[in-house]
């Protein structure tokens, strides 16, 4: 039999240290349960009929053909649904925008309002089966005027997709910090000494491209009343609580399972009709019911992301000092409110437009807007890279105006260091920054003079060299939750983990949040061996099933580690204090007298005296000598609920060259240089950033949705939607600087989004430095080779 | 991406698969299945009959013999650009194979199911043309037939081949000493299809190009051969002069219909057939002078 207890304990510190994901054999060996890989007995499987077309009237739908085909089992439609299942909520309302929220059936009643609403769905003993008898649903359908363009949707005369929504505004809502008004008529007030620019910026529609598709597997167990629903989610106790707002089903019966999750980008994030409508097939048939999206019905039936048309104007002094911002801007919901869809135009977009910067009036009109398109929510950075984008944009304006470097335009407006709360023009209070450490860690890392200079140099051969360098800060690690109430968000925003020692000395962290990609598995392994000297290997963490775990909000908005993590810091170190008064009672000494280091608890003075955390977790488990009055057990549960948001930051650099005999562009070096606070991993923080600044880079070259005007998606399949490729991308340089965050227990700030959130714009701002000297200053996203070319043409034409 | 019913016969022979294909009316071949299958999925083609012809081992392989490389139909992208012999004998054939979708795409795709095809965005119809290869066809009762491409290509995934017949081999000629061959193309970055190809074979004698045979695809129904460009380089020297000049020829060998979508537009596309004519002979002329 092993010998239980004094396992010896380790002496160098894990947190910091770049192990490898513990998480990636599972993953990487085909061992890994995804939801499509769930079996169950009498499973049967459902494939849903989809609208093609943007908007039109459903006359009727004749399903008896299908009905009689081979295998199966039912055939519903929305009048099978309608008064069933509740609409599909939306959980994000930011207060006073007068927001209209429609309701949204999770199959169409009367009307289809975009490609790829449900219509129909078919439950069969095969996926096969269920596919070829959607071919025999006939659904006879009078197609209506349909509109794609989020400027358009809301000018006079264009097609409305609700009753309940006048001109297709699904709401306005104002972010407003100074006097903005005032800002822009001293500066056309005083044109000797101010310069305003103004740009329209589109930052195009994009569809999120996790490697796993959607995919629920639920099951009704009628003689308990009880669901099991197996669902890709990134949040499954939401998951949890929506289902039971639309099915009715008491929470406490309902049990979600998201374990394997094969990334999100936040297309997992939101609530899906898709899984209400298998939940619905098993409890109407009494049978486990498997729905898997193929690619191209993801494409049509996943949430999009940005869709933004920006009119954005700019004021500044002569002298390079910004004196107000202004912008409107057009966000396409798509045809519903998606989960959490108006939350990221305002609350995660509005908030940031002063970003590093100190810009004192700022003001902005946000209006959603409902076209005739798929649903539109947080994809990777959510409203944050479409604010980086205008102002890093229009600081680039405002340099070549000033005639000033762009680098230099920044320095003249970054928010100085500071290490314990920043007011900004907005409302928001950053939590610590030094903007300019990592903007000086950038310029020296690229010798930026240097660059110019080989610039300077090709340009006199005719050869086409851009730079940009941007500074950004972004808004993450959500959230405190009386600000999540503040600002219409339909849940709270803590987290909570449970620290559970067994008599071996191994440990479970059960966490409420739920990785999918990210690999906590790894990192918060990291923080309890750090706290408590267990080793990594006797540590699980286990998530992702609500039965199992306590309750947490999910992982989305670069929140699990800073939030998530901070609940396991702290149900660690509730353990260590547990352990000290165990400790003290088997050392027969005074608590006060117990010290701890490196996984043993000793004797002041006397560190052969010791008991190993191991000896403690023996001793608590079986209680044999427990001290007057302590509880048996080795575990401790903390619900962290942050004081604040979390703000990490950073400089980056793109280096392009542009070859103007074809139009491509060819990203020649990527820099980037972040603060996240302390690293728990650093390579899974590279990770991280390679992976933002890539999906970053597609928005700007690459990617984008292509409706016509009929509101067909021709982006259909990655066919035609181009994703990047890794022979397009350099190796991607990351360097830090660490600035810890003032009130997270680990300092620790957000990364998963800061790449995203600040390559897209540095790499357009390169490519149009690129073209300087032709006089180019704006191209259409993705900055495809034609678009280029086209832009050269015309400009040597000119 | 669930393809419809269909009746699945493997054939042992090529006689086999054209009395399977002569039976059943709506057959359809198929090979690596790279073509077919995602037709299948999306459910454009619906074909109650497959039969399979991919463990024919007689149309398989590459052979290289007096001056001529002949490459049966079922041979695979991987196996043409990983041959050492062809990149030898026929090296713009193995270059292009390699730059033909992705390594999962090359192990399974084959030549002959690639040509049969006749995808205006693939990349061996421009090649092929350009290099004035042979198609070999085996139809009813053991007949056979021999056709170039311009007497196959008809038009976006239409061929001359006939319900009943089988491509088995295609022929292409060695390169000569002094000959040089290279293909360009603009890949689309979804797919990989070529938006614009253009494949050049020159022979070169000193520095002077004596002969030249050049095609265009991507932006065509079908190869379309740059008989212009191919006029205005013979005789010339191989410089960047000359080879721009005669590359701007281009559009007069570009009188038909030009293909054009919202990613490349027929008059991008139609710039960029010059472009990437004059990256083809670059490259080509680079090679030729190491």
């Amino acid at each position: 039999m092993t010998k239980l207890g004094g396992t010896p304990t380790m002496t160098t510190r894990i947190f910091g240290s770049g192990i490898r994901r513990r998480e990636d054999p599972r993953l990487m060996t085909g061992q890994a349960d995804y939801t499509d890989d769930i079996r169950l007995r009498g499973m049967v499987h459902a494939a849903i009929l989809r609208s093609p077309h943007a908007h039109a009237k459903i006359n009727s739908i004749d399903t008896s053909a299908a009905r009689n085909a081979p295998g199966v089992l039912a055939v519903y439609t929305g009048a099978d649904t309608d008064g069933v299942l509740n609409p599909i909520p939306c959980a994000w309302l930011p207060p006073d925008s007068d927001i209209k929220a429609v309701d949204h059936p999770a199959m169409a009643v009367d009307t289809v309002r975009y490609v790829g609403d449900a219509v129909a769905v078919v439950v069969a003993e095969s996926r096969y089966q269920a596919e070829d008898a959607l071919e025999l649903i006939n659904v006879d359908y009078s197609a209506l005027p349909s509109v794609v363009n989020p400027q358009a949707a809301m000018a006079s005369g264009a097609p409305q997709l609700h009753e309940d929504a006048p001109n297709n505004q699904a709401f306005h809502w104002v972010v407003a910090g100074g006097d903005a008004d005032a800002a822009f008529a001293a500066a056309a007030g005083d044109p000797q000494n101010h310069v305003v620019v103004s740009e329209n910026i589109v930052q195009q529609r994009l569809i999120p491209n996790a490697m796993e598709p959607r995919s629920a597997v639920a099951s009704w167990q009628s003689a308990m009343g009880e669901l099991t629903l197996w669902s890709t989610s990134q949040n499954p106790h939401i998951v949890r609580f929506l289902c039971s707002l639309v099915t009715g089903i008491g929470e406490h019966k309902i049990r979600v399972i998201a374990v394997d999750v094969g990334g999100g980008f936040g297309s997992k994030v939101a609530m899906y009709a898709d899984e209400m409508l298998a939940t619905f097939c098993t409890m109407q048939l009494g049978r486990p019911v498997k729905w898997t999206a193929t690619r191209s019905e993801g494409y049509m039936s996943t949430i999009h992301g940005r869709d933004h048309v920006q009119q954005v104007e700019m004021a500044a002094t002569k002298d390079g000092k910004i004196t107000g911002l202004r912008a409107t801007v057009y966000a396409g919901m798509g045809a519903y409110l998606s989960t959490a869809g108006p939350g990221v135009p305002t609350i995660l977009h509005g908030l940031m437009y002063s970003g590093p910067y100190e810009i004192p009036n700022v003001k902005g009109d946000i209006f959603g807007v409902f076209t005739n398109t798929t649903p539109v929510d947080a994809y990777r950075g959510a409203g944050r890279p479409e604010a980086t984008f205008l102002l890093e944009r229009m600081i680039e304006l405002l340099a070549a105006e000033l005639d000033i470097d762009p680098v230099e335009m920044r320095r003249r407006n970054l928010i100085q260091p500071f290490e314990d709360g920043h007011d900004v023009s907005t409302g928001l209070t950053y939590d610590s920054g030094n903007y300019q450490g990592t903007l000086d860690l950038a310029l020296q890392h690229v010798d930026y003079p240097a660059l110019r200079k080989e610039q300077t140099e090709l340009r006199s051969q005719g050869q086409y060299m851009g730079i940009a360098v941007s500074t950004y800060c972004e808004i993450c690690g959500l959230g405190p939750s009386q600000v999540a109430g503040a600002v219409g968000f339909g849940g709270g925003l803590w987290e909570s983990a449970i620290v559970r020692f067994y008599a071996t000395g191994k440990v479970n962290v059960f966490v409420g949040t739920s990785p999918h990609g990210q690999g906590e598995e790894t990192t918060f392994a990291q923080i309890v061996s750090d706290e408590l000297g267990v080793p990594v290997e006797d540590i699980e963490i286990i998530h992702g099933d609500t039965d199992i775990t306590p309750m947490g909000w999910g992982t989305y908005g670069s929140r699990t580690t800073v939030v998530g993590g901070a609940a396991v810091v702290l149900s660690a170190r509730k353990i260590k204090e547990k352990g000290k008064a165990l400790a003290a009672h088997l050392l027969e000494a005074a608590e006060e007298d117990i010290e701890y280091e490196d996984g043993k608890f000793f004797v002041r003075g006397s560190p052969d005296q010791n008991k190993t955390i191991q000896d403690i977790a023996l001793m608590a488990n079986v209680a044999w000598n427990m001290p007057e009055g302590m509880e048996p057990g080795l575990e401790a549960t903390t619900f962290y609920d942050p004081p604040n948001f979390s703000y990490p930051f950073g400089a980056h650099v793109a280096v392009v060259s542009v070859d103007a005999d074809n139009g491509h562009i060819v990203l020649q070096r990527y820099v980037a240089v972040d603060d996240c606070g302390p690293q728990i991993n650093p390579v899974i923080v590279e990770g991280q950033v390679h992976g933002g600044v890539v999906q970053g880079a597609g928005q700007a070259l690459w990617e984008g949705v292509v409706y016509d005007d009929n509101g067909q998606l021709l982006t259909g399949s990655m066919l035609d939607y181009a994703l990047p490729k890794a022979h397009l991308l350099p190796n991607i340089e990351v360097l830090s600087t660490v600035t810890p965050s003032p009130h997270n227990p680990l300092g620790v700030k957000g990364i998963g989004e800061t790449g995203s959130i600040a390559s897209t714009v540095t790499i357009y701002n390169a490519v149009i430095d690129a073209l300087k000297p032709l006089g180019i200053t704006k191209l259409e996203m993705p900055l495809s080779s034609q678009r280029v070319w086209q832009a050269i043409q015309q400009a040597k034409g000119a | 991406m669930y393809a419809p019913e269909f009746e699945y016969h493997r054939a042992a022979t090529v006689a086999e698969a054209i009395q399977l294909l002569s039976s059943n009316e709506d057959a359809k071949l198929i090979a690596g299945g790279h073509s077919l299958l995602p037709l299948l999925k999306l459910r454009l083609a619906r074909p109650s009959v497959l039969v399979d012809i991919g463990r024919i081992s007689e149309l398989k392989g590459i052979t290289i013999s007096d001056g001529t490389v002949r490459i049966g139909a079922l041979t695979t992208h991987w196996e043409i650009s990983s041959s050492h012999d062809l990149e030898h004998a026929c090296g713009i054939m193995a270059e292009a194979a390699g730059g033909i979708g992705d390594t999962q795409v090359r192990n399974r795709g084959t030549i002959g199911g690639n040509v049969v095809h006749a995808d205006p965005a693939s990349d061996w119809p421009t090649v092929l043309t350009a290099l004035g290869a042979k198609f070999n066809i085996q139809g009813a009762g053991g007949s056979t037939r021999t056709v170039e491409p311009g007497d196959f290509f008809v038009g976006p995934l239409t061929t001359t081949l006939g319900e009943q017949e089988v491509l088995t081999s295609i022929e292409a000629p060695t390169l000569g000493h002094h000959q040089r061959a290279e293909y360009a193309k603009m890949a689309h970055p979804a797919s990989g299809f070529a938006v614009v190809g253009a494949a050049v074979v020159v022979t070169v004698e000193g520095d002077v190009c004596t002969a030249a045979r050049i095609a265009v695809g991507g932006l065509v129904p079908v190869p379309v051969r740059m008989t212009s460009v191919e006029t205005a380089l013979v005789g010339k020297a191989l410089n960047q002069e000359n080879i721009a000049e005669a590359a701007s020829h281009a559009s007069n060998d570009l009188q038909g219909e030009i293909l054009g979508d919202f990613f490349a537009s027929a008059e991008y596309r139609k710039a960029m057939a010059e472009v990437e004519i004059r990256h083809a002979l670059f490259h080509a002329t680079e090679v030729s002078h190491h």
